[in-house]
């Protein structure tokens, strides 16, 4: 009986899935088709489904990349990937089976991130559809069975880009960039509050600050906007040209980093206190040197010393030099700095595509790479005790910087 | 002389009996009347405010539902909305004008040719629309508990939130004014001569022969007709909707309470004394919401919960916080052990009855469990679905069960006071302060059960269906006539439950008693909330220590609660999905409540186990409830 559950549980859920695929898609057209005025104004309506989420992922050549996404556990050593079949794998440290999760709605994975304050909950972004699947981390299974995901869905809001549980883990928002409105899911209700903000024309990264009282969301267009989560409330913030590309924050929320695209500049944003949004200035930018086109990501880890890291990578699409991935420090206090620390390459050929801190490295920073090749490295950065005190200089600080990831590897794991 | 004595005949024969006649049905309707002004007295029509409530009203079978909508308040309603649709659209027809205009309408008799006023039917046809719409928008809002409020995840303003709202609310009036109409069109099309024969009649109105009479294929395929009965269907079910979505703004506003004052005075608006408010639902949900609030967003409300009192040195303001989250919690935990009690020992009776050759029995629960779903496993599963069990509510029901069994023995350690008043209880709604100190309690349960199931068959309640003396109890036979009285009842249940149509309305519905024991956990998710916060901000910010004396029994309190809402999930139904709702007013956040619950649950016990870490190891509570934190402290859950 089960299993005839079970069928009847998965050909509902396809049925609604597709009922809902056709809505959204009639609702794209039909905003595509009625106002070629807003076509024009908006012109990332006018990709397909696909290109929409190669063109909006955080994963670099989302389309022919092995590795579709990568997501941390917050407070564990396990880790999610998504992969070209759109399975997506978890690894956990010790030697434990790793469960591959597959869905019929799984498709086009653009965004995974595992729930705060829950052993078990993951958020995948996918073409039609959220899914939240709930893998028992005691459990042994390898294949769990597709009764443990939540399918969550809305009518006009796919492809879904972008993904953001809150700090707390009660709350998650998603975003489309074909939807005006980001969702603020309850995910165990399973209901949806739509934010619907007009301008932009979608909403296609968000990052959510690491305390919780700031969300991000940029837009497709030159704008993005700073929502504060208590009421709800955002501030619009054209940007000089070019859409934000990707963002991070500091650990203590305090302060937010934007990469634009096309620009070769890093803005930083800083909340002078957190009474309200509108205490907010843009510090003049700080720029700083550029071998690439533009920067792709950015990445703080959190960190509670004074010290962290910024990452970079460049894209080369005109140049012969190997894209590679900088490293920066920062500092929050007096002012914010970003100082210059070293870079990072991989092997040959293998250009980095997407990249994430260990959330909780104990004995400093462990930042994990996914390469071109399918490879994903981890990079530990040890810190001396001096560098943990206040980080007065970068060389005392970063002790040991193992550029080389195939040297240092905590678990490699080769893919596809 | 002879008139006189014709007239005394006629008044001693036939006046008096009359006079004695009309008296004697004016005293026996008196009750009637006086049942009447009683309703009418009693009843508050203009309190729209008493219609709508934070905790819904779950039927927990058809006849329940069927019991609520016949309800004289829910008729009294129904009218009301019938006159306001019947006003509405009375206007309706006068704005539109034209054929719709008036009720009587000047027409020439077609033989000779003088002009009469004539029944128009138009405007009769909008009239008995918006009739038909008010009762079929007070027979949803009973159905689809479109009065109960529900709280949204995130805090908006209200006019964004109105805004984000308003493109649902107008979808919705749509949609509905069409369905409502199709089903006038249906209904007026073959019993629409009632009401028109009987305007014409009463009023005296002529029907234009002339005419295509209305209640005919033709007549109603009238799309200029059909289109101005949508039309204004659809506005009145805009203002009532209006009405219904600005009420649920203005009502689930987030209020802020005062968490302490200087004044004694004020002293009743405070948080602490709030929280512990019984009868004002809105009032404890809005305060429970303000302390979920207040413990995520405001540095300085929660120093001043973590403040101690200035003449004394007491932390009055954390004691009776979080003393009340404590008891709602262990009240909700209550309510979940006694839920599964009845449900466990219902599957007990079963197998006894089985075993045991009570043939009527073992007939009535062989004909009930032929018609149960079949994913149910046989040992939880509720065979005896008997109108006896369904009349109560399971939440009473289950505690009335729950009162026999327990005889906690001396030399145990449950014969706490706490436990005396867990057996005692029988208002589940009633507070029940004190944490339950052991999970042995729910394990013993059962055990209790069977032990004293003697207690139970002699002079029992009839809560529980079929209480077969089980074969422990066998030597202490109870008395002939108490058996042959339980043999008459097995034989009504069992005749009763053969009966399709009493089963139909009898049947739990599945999943509804799940429902309903959840129904008002929106409360205690702020409670887990507020309570995970405060103790994760105590890390830091709490100078005098005051929740650490508390924090054991919190930790122990959710513990617990997490069992037994594991435990509660194990049931048939209990983890099964609702089904989505597309588009409605009626609220159907109540139907995931309990999954929302138990993801708090988790939630707020990783909120502290995170913050506090190895802390934890230090803190005093049994080694069962140190070994599920460590899972959590794990990530194991």
């Amino acid at each position: 009986y089960g299993l005839l559950d079970e069928i009847t549980n998965s050909a509902e859920e396809g049925m609604s899935l597709t009922h809902c695929n056709h809505a959204a898609f009639a609702v794209r057209r039909f905003s595509l088709w009625a106002s070629s005025f807003h076509g024009s104004l908006f012109p990332h309506l006018t990709l397909s489904s696909d290109e929409m989420v190669a063109e909006f992922s955080q994963m670099l050549d989302w389309s022919d990349s092995a590795l579709r996404s990568f997501a941390w556990h917050p407070h564990t050593d396990k880790f999610a990937v998504a992969l070209l079949d759109d399975s997506i794998k978890i690894y956990k440290s010790n030697s434990s089976p790793t469960p591959t999760l597959k869905h019929r709605c799984q498709r086009s994975v653009c965004a995974l991130q595992w729930k705060p304050l829950c052993g078990s909950a993951l958020a995948v972004a996918c073409q039609s559809c959220l899914l939240i699947w709930h893998v028992d981390p005691a459990s042994l299974s390898t294949r769990p069975s597709s009764g443990c995901a939540q399918v969550l869905s809305h009518p006009g809001h796919s492809p879904i880009t972008s993904i953001a549980w809150s700090p707390t883990g009660s709350l998650l928002v998603s975003a489309s960039p074909v939807d005006t409105s980001m969702m603020v899911w309850d995910v165990a209700a399973e209901s949806a509050v739509p934010l619907q903000r007009v301008g932009g024309g979608g909403v296609t990264y968000l990052s959510w600050s690491p305390d919780g009282s700031r969300l991000l969301a940029a837009t497709p267009s030159a704008l993005f906007r700073v929502w504060e989560t208590r009421m709800w409330t955002c501030e619009r913030w054209p940007c000089l040209k070019g859409s934000c590309q990707s963002a991070c924050w500091s650990p203590d929320g305090g302060c937010l980093l934007l990469s634009m695209q096309g620009e070769r500049v890093i803005y930083a944003l800083t909340f002078s206190d957190l009474t309200g949004i509108n205490n907010t200035y843009s510090s003049p930018v700080t720029a700083f040197f550029l071998m690439k086109n533009h920067l792709k990501q950015l990445f703080c880890p959190p960190f509670f010393s004074g010290s962290s890291f910024v990452l970079r990578a460049g894209d080369s699409q005109a140049d012969n030099h190997p894209s590679v991935i900088a490293v920066f420090k920062t500092r929050s206090s007096p002012v914010f700095e970003l100082l210059p620390c070293g870079f990072v390459m991989g092997e040959a050929g293998a250009e980095p595509r997407f990249m994430q801190f260990h959330p909780h490295f104990q004995h400093g920073a462990l930042l994990t790479v996914c390469w071109s090749d399918g490879r994903i490295s981890h990079v530990p950065f040890y810190f001396s005790s001096a560098g943990l005190l206040g980080g007065d200089s970068p060389q005392q600080a970063l002790a040991s910087n193992t550029t080389n990831p195939s040297s240092n590897k905590l678990y490699t794991e080769q893919i596809s | 002389m002879f008139s006189l004595k014709q007239n005394s005949w006629f008044i001693r024969k036939v006046v008096i009996w009359r006079a004695v006649a009309s008296i004697a049905w004016s005293v026996l309707l008196l009750p009637v009347t006086t049942a009447v002004f009683v309703l009418l007295s009693r009843f508050s029509l203009f309190h729209p405010i008493q219609w709508i409530s934070v905790v819904p009203s779950i039927p927990c079978s058809r006849m329940a539902l069927l019991g609520t909508v016949l309800h004289p308040r829910q008729c009294v309603h129904s009218l009301v909305y019938c006159t306001m649709g019947m006003l509405v659209m009375w206007c309706a027809s006068v704005t539109i004008g034209g054929r719709y205009s008036t009720l009587g309408t000047p027409c020439r008799q077609s033989e000779s040719g003088e002009v009469v006023t004539c029944l128009n039917e138009y405007h009769l046809f909008l009239l008995l629309a918006g009739a038909f719409m008010g009762y079929s928008h007070s027979f949803l809002g009973v159905v689809q508990n479109m009065y109960y409020v529900s709280f949204q995840p995130i805090q908006q303003y209200k006019y964004p939130r109105f805004k984000g709202c308003l493109p649902m609310v107008v979808k919705c009036s749509v949609i509905q004014a069409l369905y409502s109409a199709r089903n006038f069109a249906a209904l007026y099309f073959f019993f629409g001569y009632v009401p028109k024969t009987w305007i014409s009649s009463t009023l005296n109105l002529q029907i234009d022969s002339s005419l295509q009479p209305l209640d005919s294929l033709t007549g109603l395929l009238d799309f200029s007709l059909l289109y101005h009965l949508s039309i204004s269907g659809a506005f009145l079910y805009l203002t009532w909707y209006l009405t219904v979505l600005l009420f649920r703004i203005y009502v689930t506003e987030a209020y802020s309470f005062p968490v302490q004052s200087t004044f004694t005075e004020d002293a009743e608006q405070c948080l602490p004394k709030v929280l512990a408010e019984k009868n004002t639902l809105v009032m404890k949900f809005l305060a429970l919401q303000d302390l979920a609030l207040l413990s995520q967003h405001s540095l300085s409300r929660r120093l001043e919960v973590f403040n101690l009192s200035q003449p004394g040195g007491h932390p009055h303001n954390w004691n009776a916080i979080s003393g009340e989250c404590l008891c709602l919690l262990s009240e909700l935990t209550q309510r979940l052990v006694a839920h599964q009690d009845a449900v466990a020992s219902n599957g007990r009776v079963k197998s006894q009855s089985a075993s045991s050759d009570t043939r009527s029995a073992s007939s009535s629960s062989s004909v009930v469990s032929g018609t149960e779903d079949i994913a149910e496993t046989p040992r939880l599963s509720v065979p005896l679905r008997t109108p006896g069990s369904v009349f109560k509510s399971s939440v009473g029901g289950a505690n009335r069960v729950l009162t026999a069994p327990f005889t906690p023995d001396v030399d145990s350690p449950f014969s706490s006071p706490a436990i005396r008043r867990l057996v005692g209880q029988q208002d589940p709604h009633s507070p029940w302060s004190g944490t339950v100190q052991s999970p042995h309690i729910m394990r013993r349960g059962p055990k209790l059960w069977s032990a004293s199931t003697e207690s139970q068959s002699n002079g029992s309640p009839p809560g529980s269906p079929a209480t077969v003396p089980s074969p422990p109890a066998a030597s202490q036979k109870p008395s002939f006539l108490a058996q042959w009285l339980q043999n008459r009842r097995e034989q009504v249940k069992s005749f009763l439950a053969k009966r399709v149509l009493i089963m139909y309305l009898f049947n739990k519905l599945p999943e509804a008693s799940s429902q309903a024991l959840f129904a008002d956990s929106q409360a205690h998710i702020w409670a887990l909330q507020g309570l995970s916060h405060l103790v994760a901000a105590s890390f830091s910010e709490d100078q005098f220590g005051v929740v650490q004396t508390t924090l054991p029994n919190i930790l122990s309190c959710l513990v617990v609660l997490l069992e037994a809402v594991d435990r509660h999930f194990k049931l048939p139904h209990a983890s099964s999905k609702p089904v989505r709702t597309l588009c409605s007013m009626g609220d159907s956040t109540y139907k995931t409540l309990r999954f929302a619950l138990r993801a708090a649950l988790k939630t707020a016990i990783y909120k502290i186990t995170t913050t506090f870490g190895e802390h934890l190891n230090a803190v005093n509570i049994s080694t069962e409830h140190r070994k599920r934190l460590q899972q959590f402290l794990e990530f194991k859950e």
